[in-house]
């Protein structure tokens, strides 16, 4: 089964082959345009794409007197900071390829990475990024300098080694005469089929591996992203997700850069909620998680309101459900319901978004897990027009995504521009379009086994193709798809998703492949709980005696009963009701290894590391006696021991098909 | 006596306060027995001691609060006369309280802007219109706080009532004020009391980065011997108001009367 995109693809893009090429078009087109803002010192700081220009100039001549060669790699690692996206878009002016890192990697992965793609130069934020490059520098013997923005505590660093944001700049002013001609060959020398950058995938299993992405990857899913939603220069958007990440190297500097936005980055990790307020974005991409806990943070904020406060939010909240998703699909909803939502619009919905930071929205994506259909319900109610996409780091971010009006929980949407998209008879998914990726970095066999000679790439994902809507459905990944030991699908991620739909579970991972029942371990959600606890009077001294309490229990059995009964009307997947649970007495944690720097549960490692649990979860033990290592945000070990309830929950019969 | 410079680069320079035979007494009680010790340019010097050993007493007398009934008080070389604690915060002295003493109503930019007021030229009436000279002068002191609101990384809180602050950013809230009367001599009363590893781990981070940042000369009362160890250049330690011991960290460390008084049992 195929399938192709009904919008048409960009396929002539003139000169504009190279993001230095792009960005020469923008300083020419918009040059007094707003390009970037940060928030500093309590202001927002603001550049135009001219002085943004003059600024990547300098730093590219700076790394150029650094004696960075074409071909070289420069390791990028902080919060999104203008300063950082520019050194990254110097780094395409001197043929260099930029390759950010997750600033939130402990040493040892941060070390792994360098290693892999030979840095001689890191570009770090601050003294917390700088001291982890020192930290693993002395094993690493090709780095060779090292440059940070923020100089504090860095005064006395060697100034052989160690160099300011500033000081390159000042190196770079100060070679220009010298090296302008031979960065301006450099960039006209350049074809659509560099390398652009290169991104470190999150390594669901084993190491990550480097995705090397080319001019015509970035820029064409670029380009037909852009022309897929209608963006223009006018877009404002927050740059807030790692840089690490292919989405933020798209938006931020793909789309940014093609269709000449603006960029906004925020003061501090802790106040992109009030920035984003200040912002008021256009056009903006959070992962479900993010929706979810403003959800859940709307919500208790509205159980302290006062009492007229609160009923009107839910009168009016339950109106915007009836009609409000079929308005923002310009469907015929009836005049008096209008006006209801329009009265809904000054009083409730309106001050709300703007509290959210949401009201500007016009294009606003969520990607990587799925998202509870009453969450994406009630973002859509206020008119906010949140879609979902289907991507991955190998496509350029997008293979599939809703357009407008055409919007659904269930589904990721149709074939974006320019992609061609099968699904084999195992039902994993296949895509192949520009934005599919040139290889894995030194890696050829696994550059092999993902992509094949003719250029379909396996996404790794089990889905169909809704025969009704032509919109793509995933299950979920495909080597987690099997069988339980009666032959019957088991499809964990699924049901975790149903499971995680309830504010109150923040994490779950379903377990039975090859066995012959499933079970779960749970990860109760400490923000939402907590609030509950404060509310019922139930005083409780660590996460750990939260999680085991007799009410909490009580409450995730409800919840997963629930569960179990809908899996029941599936005739496919009832056989993934869970038999027994447990609630994990500490929370899954990516400097642990249990999830990835992008928050997916890492099953196989978390199977290994809890054996004793799942054991207990198979022979009917009531309890088990655990002891598990915990590494600290500094990288220091240490261990947490508890004694976990395991408890048995109710099944139903399948109601779907007569076997 | 000349500079000199430490391992890990910074200056320290001539003595900037010298406390010569001081005794203080309340009533009967001695709570200070002629004590002398100094304090030089740039560096951190810590002021241990068990609990009733006089410690706040002698920060209090540096900042002007309590007058020693004997003994003197050098600063940049003179000798200081009694004057009242408003006088020496002009002089470039600033300090935070064992107690956290914020205006727990007051947000937390408004809190460290009350820290710059010794600084300001202009008077209340002008302040209060608010025009002109005022208000330039406001905007002035306004982005000092702000890099200092950076340096300290407590953004997120600026409009956030103190009051409502855990108590780990309370204190380093009042840090900042301290900071915003950008003195010469910074004193902290247990800087790290109540907080948890990682607070006390980021307060040290921010003592260290304010002196090697700022030059700011440092005196700090603290309990816990690791932080006292790893930070300071030198130590005083006092016992029922007597110095026992002085000099740097691993000195004080081997002296056997500290050990006895304060540290106890010596570990390997």
């Amino acid at each position: 089964m195929t399938a192709t995109s009904p919008v048409k693809a960009v396929t002539d893009f003139g000169d504009l082959v190279s993001l230095p090429k792009l960005l020469a078009r923008n300083t020419r087109a918009y040059g007094n345009q707003i390009a970037y803002r940060e928030k500093e010192y309590g202001i927002w700081q603001e550049w135009t794409w001219a002085e943004a220009a003059k600024i990547i100039q300098e730093l590219a001549s700076g790394l150029m007197a650094l004696g960075v060669q074409p071909g070289d790699h420069i390791a990028v690692v902080g919060r999104n900071r203008p300063a950082l996206y520019w050194s990254m878009l110097a780094a395409g002016h001197i043929g260099a390829v930029p390759v950010p890192l997750y600033q939130d990697a402990v040493a040892e992965e941060m070390e792994y990475v360098l290693e892999h793609c030979g840095a001689k130069v890191v570009i770090a934020e601050d003294q917390e990024q700088v001291d982890k490059v020192v930290e693993v520098s002395e094993r690493i013997h090709h780095l060779e300098k090292v440059v940070y923005y923020d100089p504090r505590g860095l005064r006395n660093y060697d100034g052989e080694r160690f160099l300011s944001f500033e000081e390159l700049r000042r190196r770079g002013r100060g070679a220009l005469a010298d090296t302008t001609p031979k960065m301006q060959a450099i960039v006209d020398a350049a074809t659509f089929d560099d390398v652009c950058v290169m991104l470190y995938t999150s390594g669901t299993t084993g190491k990550p591996k480097g995705v090397v992405l080319s001019n015509r990857n970035i820029i064409s899913a670029s380009a037909n992203s852009a022309i897929f939603d209608h963006l223009t220069n006018k877009e404002s958007t927050l740059a807030y997700l790692p840089m690490a990440w292919v989405g933020d190297f798209i938006f931020s500097i793909g789309q940014a850069m093609w269709c000449g936005f603006e960029i906004n980055c925020p003061e501090s990790q802790a106040t992109m909620q009030t920035d984003m307020r200040e912002i008021g974005p256009s056009y903006f991409f959070a992962p479900p998680r993010f929706f979810e806990s403003l959800l859940t943070s709307v919500m208790i904020r509205m159980e302290d309101a006062s009492h007229i406060k609160r009923s009107l939010f839910h009168a009016f909240m339950k109106h915007a459900r009836k009609v409000g998703p079929a308005m923002l699909d310009g469907k015929p909803v009836g005049g008096w319901d209008r006006f209801i939502y329009r009265l809904g619009n000054v009083l409730v919905y309106g001050p709300l978004k703007d509290a959210l930071g949401l009201s500007r929205v016009r294009v606003g994506y969520t990607a990587g897990e799925a998202i509870g259909p009453e969450i994406f319900a009630f973002y859509r109610s206020l008119g906010i027009n949140l879609k979902q996409l289907y991507g991955q780091t190998e496509a350029s971010v997008f293979i599939t995504q809703q357009p407008d009006g055409e919007v659904s929980d269930e589904t990721v949407g149709v074939v974006s521009p320019g992609v061609e998209l099968k699904i084999d008879e195992r039902g994993e998914v296949f895509y192949r379009s520009d934005g599919s990726f040139v290889e894995y970095f030194n890696n050829p066999d696994s550059t092999r086994d993902t992509k094949d000679a003719e250029g379909w790439v396996a996404t790794g994902d089990a889905g169909f193709i809704d025969e009704k809507t032509g919109h793509l459905r995933i299950l979920d990944r495909a080597k987690d798809v099997g069988k339980l030991s009666d032959g019957s699908l088991f499809a964990p991620k699924y049901v975790e998703n149903k499971l995680k739909f309830y504010p109150n579970i923040l994490e779950a991972v379903v377990i039975g492949a090859d066995r012959d029942m499933c079970t779960a371990m749970i990860n109760i959600d400490l923000y939402a709980l907590g609030n509950w606890a404060e509310r019922n009077n139930i005083a409780y001294a660590s996460y750990q005696e939260l999680a085991g309490h007799d009410r909490v229990y009580t409450m995730i059995k409800s919840h997963v009963e629930e569960v179990n009964a809908s899996l029941a009307d599936d005739a496919m997947l009832s056989g993934c009701q869970i038999h027994r649970f447990l609630v994990l007495h500490k929370e899954l944690d990516a400097d642990d290894g249990e999830l990835t720097r992008t928050r997916k549960v890492r099953r196989r490692i978390i199977e290994e590391k809890f054996h004793d649990l799942v054991t207990g979860l198979y022979d009917g033990s009531k309890e088990v006696n655990t002891e598990t290592e915990v590494t600290y945000e500094d990288g220091r070990k240490g261990s947490i021991k508890a004694c976990l309830r395991l408890e048995d929950t109710k099944t139903f019969a399948s109601k779907g098909a007569a076997a | 006596m000349t500079s000199t410079v430490t391992p890990d680069g910074r200056t320290i320079g001539d003595v900037l306060l010298e406390v010569k035979n001081i005794t203080l007494r309340f009533g009967g009680v001695e709570a200070i027995k002629n004590i002398s010790f100094d304090v030089r340019e740039g560096e951190i010097r810590a002021i241990i001691g068990p609990n009733g050993a006089g410690k706040s007493s002698m920060l209090n007398v540096i900042n002007g609060f309590y007058h020693p009934q004997e003994g003197e008080i050098f600063f940049h070389g003179r000798k200081r006369n009694a004057m009242k604690p408003s006088q020496i915060a002009r002089q470039g002295i600033a300090r935070t309280f064992q107690n956290i003493a914020l205006f727990k109503g007051m947000n937390t930019l408004d809190n460290i802007m009350t820290g710059c007021f010794t600084h300001m030229k202009t008077s209340l009436l002008e302040q209060a219109i608010w025009w002109g000279r005022a208000e330039r002068e406001e905007y002035v002191y306004r982005e000092k706080v702000e890099h200092i609101i950076d340096f300290l990384e407590i953004q997120a809180i600026r409009k956030t009532p103190v009051g409502a602050l855990p108590y780990g950013l309370q204190k380093r809230v009042e840090l900042a004020r301290a900071l915003a009367a950008e003195p010469k001599l910074l004193l902290l009363d247990e800087p790290m009391a109540g907080m948890n590893v990682e607070e006390k781990e980021d307060m040290c981070r921010f003592i260290l980065d304010v002196n090697a940042e700022f030059g700011t000369t440092t005196v700090l009362i603290e309990h816990d011997m690791g932080v006292v160890m790893d930070i300071s250049d030198r130590v005083v330690v006092l016992d029922y108001g007597r110095k026992i011991g002085d000099g740097v960290p691993d000195e004080v460390r081997s002296n056997q009367e500290v050990i006895d008084a304060y540290l106890g049992v010596a570990h390997d």
